[in-house]
């Protein structure tokens, strides 16, 4: 780990750098998270030794450009190789500002400085949340102004290159009244074998009556781990959608905040996660009803094969005048084979009465009469089971009801399907 | 929203709720041979253990599990941070008024025996119960067995009772469900324990009728450190039942008891509990059964009272098909912190568990359910189904669910569904049409809520428990 504090180069503003020094400080200050502590229940916390890990520049930047295909026709694409921006193409309505975080630090300065961060660390992972504030130089800056609606879909690439690389991917949605927007981040290795690192950061701000739709895929090698942290607040009436596909990685852990800060807004947070081998996937989610009459609704689907193991702690926290709250969360996991192990903490603290708050979570394996009808009709067994389980998966996917992402991510989970299906 | 108290209820159910309330009200003036004094030491200990007469493995044991809850932090990491405000010097660890637990009621004091008649007992006696041991401060004060019991050699008695004349079957399963270490309360249990009852249901016995122990605390300050051990052996099928009201104290009281049960091949065991301590007691319990071949293990929880309380009944499910089951539920009125749940923990193939967990909360009363369930790698064929259902009945009460599931392995099945609601201003408008004031029919409505669970519980509890229930919710509605 770096043991010396990043500088913040000198173009960038001041407060910036005033940020990035009292981050440094509060990351050298906080502790390492150990066994015991609640928001890392159940956690490996082998995993956040991250001495190895070390910034490098961008490399094989043409090839990674080459294999950044995602969408057919994304109205924007990014390309970040080891943070460094190396491809960007834009075609914007006017007035939306879509641009990598270096340059919008200094034409957007205050715009930045306004939305930069905000919300505070609560899942278990602020030390690293520090961590990145303290060394990020770059990432994707959108803000879509009043009554803009952005057809289409902005695409980001981020890739890991080289041994024992640590990256720090930032997105930062910013929707003004009545805008739209939808955001699409892949994270991928350049290479199966190399170990990297990303401690990621994504804030989104969903403005008065705005559709703020994020979504992350994360398919990265498996020697990689990775931490995500998500923020999203939500204004009155907004709805922000957030999801997140986990199908790389030897270890990721997820932490997805969302503020519901407005009457009539609306958040769903979404997951599917396809563990094999001997991969980790940790989520932590909290769903914050601080205004009246939101609506808050969380489904994550995990289908764990192998070795793998789950864990979802999940907290549906209703402040004392958040009357009129509607909030629902649901965890289920698919047991695919007698080894893996799933961990479900869904948990509710409620405040206020005029409430209607549920949560289900479940763990079973597929039924056999499920299989026996797929094999009546011809399916091998195996086959059939795969089915069903990309069945139980694409149900989240279909949630997102755009169709050019749904294929995007469905073609991810067939990949990993086929990945699990015909090992090397 | 608020309405006044005496609109809520008619003078009728006013007067039998006022009679209920006096009868949990009462203290006489202390008289206590043997005083341990306050605070907690190692002196402490070989106090209580001269004074029981203690064989030397048990009073090693003490001191040992003092060591461990000395080195135990206070699991406020997870926990309410209320716990901090207990001062375990100022606690007095044993109190006894000395005299050997008496066999029929001639001998008891005649204040205890007020105490008793007060609390309704002889009568509930009379009624059905098979057997009486209740608890006045540290010592059952009384004890009585039914002729019939013995003959069928049945053994209930207090537990130092039990460790005396029983100790070739209390000795084996004495702090093996529960250790000393399994947390910082069930430590300081081993260390100070008196009191608490010892049955052991031989092979094939039957018993028709619940056996019933009621506790009592009545000196102030003074912590209450009961022991239970309950072993049914093969075949054998028994109810327990008990049952706690304390006088109201200026100062918080400490109750932290250790309740374990023993299940032996395809035995029963019930164990009802309904718990009504004053408002600043603290009731820290740590109750578990251990359910071996195709035994079963069912836990019946009722917490109205205390000011926290944290329970979590545990079922460790050993023998193949075993059966384990929680029915809690818990009512939290202004000033109150329902803390409870269930543990189940799943370690062997077949075995099968239901939680089904009710709270109501009331003012700013707050419920928790905390739960877990654990099933390991290696086996298979095994369920759970958990169900929690939060009611909240005014606007700042609250309520929280913790539960923690884990599942290894493909031949399982789990399920977990919670709930929040409060009653629907539907239903008051329809009863209210009907001719009920608002209050009683929020009183009929949460009644309708646990109905379900309350019909688990013995005849005469059900309906302790339903006036219990108007009791708190007096006053409390609009």
């Amino acid at each position: 780990m770096l043991t010396t504090a990043p500088t913040t180069p000198a173009f960038f503003p001041k407060w910036f750098a005033d940020r990035q020094k009292a981050a440094w400080d509060r990351y050298l200050a906080m502790p390492t998270p150990k066994r015991g502590d609640e928001p890392w229940r159940f956690a490996n916390i082998k995993q956040l030794d991250f001495s190895e890990f070390k910034t490098a520049d961008a490399t094989s930047a043409n090839d990674l450009i080459a294999r950044s295909t995602g969408l057919e026709q994304p109205v924007a694409k990014f390309v970040f190789v080891n943070d460094s921006l190396v491809f960007s193409e834009a075609d914007l309505p006017e007035h939306v500002i879509c641009l990598p975080l270096s340059e919008a630090l200094v034409s957007h300065s205050d715009l930045v400085e306004k939305h930069f961060m905000k919300q505070e660390t609560r899942l278990g992972s602020a030390k690293f949340a520090a961590w990145h504030e303290a060394s990020l130089t770059n990432g994707l800056f959108v803000h879509v102004p009043d009554n803009v609606e952005v057809e289409g879909t902005i695409e980001v690439h981020h890739w890991i290159a080289g041994e024992n690389v640590v990256t720090f991917p930032h997105t930062l949605i910013v929707t003004g009244k009545h805008a739209k927007v939808r955001v699409v981040d892949l994270f991928r290795s350049a290479d199966d074998m190399s170990p990297g690192l990303a401690i990621a950061v994504n804030d989104l701000s969903a403005g008065p009556g705005s559709k703020l739709d994020y979504i992350a895929i994360q398919n990265f090698n498996e020697q990689t781990r990775i931490i995500q942290i998500n923020e999203t607040s939500t204004d009155r009436d907004a709805s922000a959608t957030g999801f997140i596909l986990n199908t790389g990685a030897s270890w990721a852990r997820n932490e997805s905040l969302s503020s519901l800060n407005g009457t009539g807004s609306r958040s769903d947070m979404l997951s599917v996660s396809i563990p094999s081998h001997e991969q980790e996937y940790d989520q932590r989610t909290f769903q914050h009803h601080a205004s009246p009459g939101a609506y808050s609704d969380l489904l994550y689907k995990n289908s764990l094969y192998d070795l793998s193991k789950t864990i979802f702690s999940g907290l549906i926290f209703v402040d004392e005048n958040a009357h009129h709250t509607d909030a629902y969360q649901t965890c289920r996991n698919l047991l695919m084979s007698d080894t893996c192990e799933a961990n479900s903490m869904p948990g509710l603290e409620i405040n206020a009465d005029q409430v209607k708050c549920s949560h289900g979570s479940t763990s079973s394996q597929v039924s056999d009469e499920e299989i026996f009808y797929l094999r009546a009709r011809g399916i091998d067994p195996v086959n059939a089971r795969q089915l069903i389980a990309r069945g139980f998966s694409v149900e989240v996917v279909e949630r997102l009801k755009n169709e050019p992402v749904e294929e995007l991510i469905i073609r991810f989970i067939d990949e990993k399907f086929d990945r699990i299906a015909n090992p090397v | 929203m608020s309405y006044e108290a005496s609109a809520v209820l008619d003078s009728d159910t006013q007067d039998a709720i006022n009679i209920d309330r006096s009868k949990g009200d009462f203290t006489f003036p202390e008289r206590n041979k043997f005083d341990a004094g306050r605070g907690l030491t190692s002196k402490t200990i070989d106090y209580i253990s001269d004074v029981k007469n203690d064989p030397q493995w048990l009073r090693d044991f003490r001191h040992k599990a003092l060591k461990v809850f000395q080195d135990k932090p206070m699991p406020t990491n997870w926990a309410t941070k209320d716990l901090e405000s207990i001062d375990f010097d100022v606690i007095r660890y044993y109190l006894s008024d000395g005299e050997k637990p008496k066999r029929s009621w001639a001998d008891v004091p005649a204040d205890v025996l007020e105490t008793f008649e007060r609390l309704g007992i002889p009568q509930q006696e009379r009624a059905f119960l098979a057997g009486v041991e209740a608890q006045f401060d540290s010592e059952a004060a009384y004890s009585n067995v039914k002729e019939e019991l013995t003959k069928q050699g049945v053994i209930f008695v207090n537990s130092t009772e039990g460790l005396h004349q029983y100790e070739e079957i209390f000795r084996p399963w004495f702090g093996k469900v529960i250790p000393t270490g399994d947390n910082k309360f069930s430590a300081l249990n081993s260390a100070v324990f008196s009191g608490g009852s010892f049955i052991y249901i031989p092979k094939g016995v039957k018993l028709k009728q619940p056996l019933q122990a009621y506790f009592r605390i009545n000196s102030e300050n003074f912590g209450q450190f009961e022991r239970t051990l309950i072993i049914a052996d093969e075949g054998s099928e028994v109810m327990y039942m008990e049952g706690c009201t304390a006088p109201k104290f200026e100062t918080a009281t400490l109750h932290s008891a250790v309740v374990e049960l023993v299940a032996l091949k395809g035995a029963k065991i019930q164990y009802v509990t309904v718990q009504n301590w004053s408002s600043n007691v603290f009731n820290l319990v740590t109750k578990r059964g251990l359910a071996m071949e195709d035994a079963e293990v069912r836990w019946i929880d009722c917490n109205i009272g205390s000011r926290l309380t944290m329970k979590y009944p545990g079922v460790v499910m050993k023998g193949k098909g075993a059966r384990g089951e929680v029915i809690s539920i818990a009512l939290a009125n202004s000033g109150q912190h329902q803390d409870t749940g269930a543990k189940m923990i799943h370690a062997a193939d077949y075995t099968t568990s239901n939680v089904v967990s009710k709270s109501i909360s009331v003012g700013e009363g707050r419920s928790t359910y905390r739960g877990q369930v654990h099933i390991p790698k290696h086996l298979k064929g095994c369920k759970n189904n958990t169900e929690c259902d939060a009611l909240l009945i005014n606007s700042h009460s609250r309520t929280d669910t913790y539960p923690a599931i884990t599942v290894k392995g493909n031949k399982h099945s789990t399920q977990h569904e919670a709930s929040v609601s409060q009653v629907s201003e539907d239903m008051l408008f329809y009863l209210t049409q009907r001719g009920l004031n608002k209050g009683q029919a929020m009183s009929l409505a949460v009644n309708g809520f646990i109905n379900d669970l309350v019909r688990e519980f013995p005849m005469e509890y059900s309906v302790e428990l339903k006036r219990l229930i108007d009791l708190e919710m007096e006053g409390s509605v609009g």
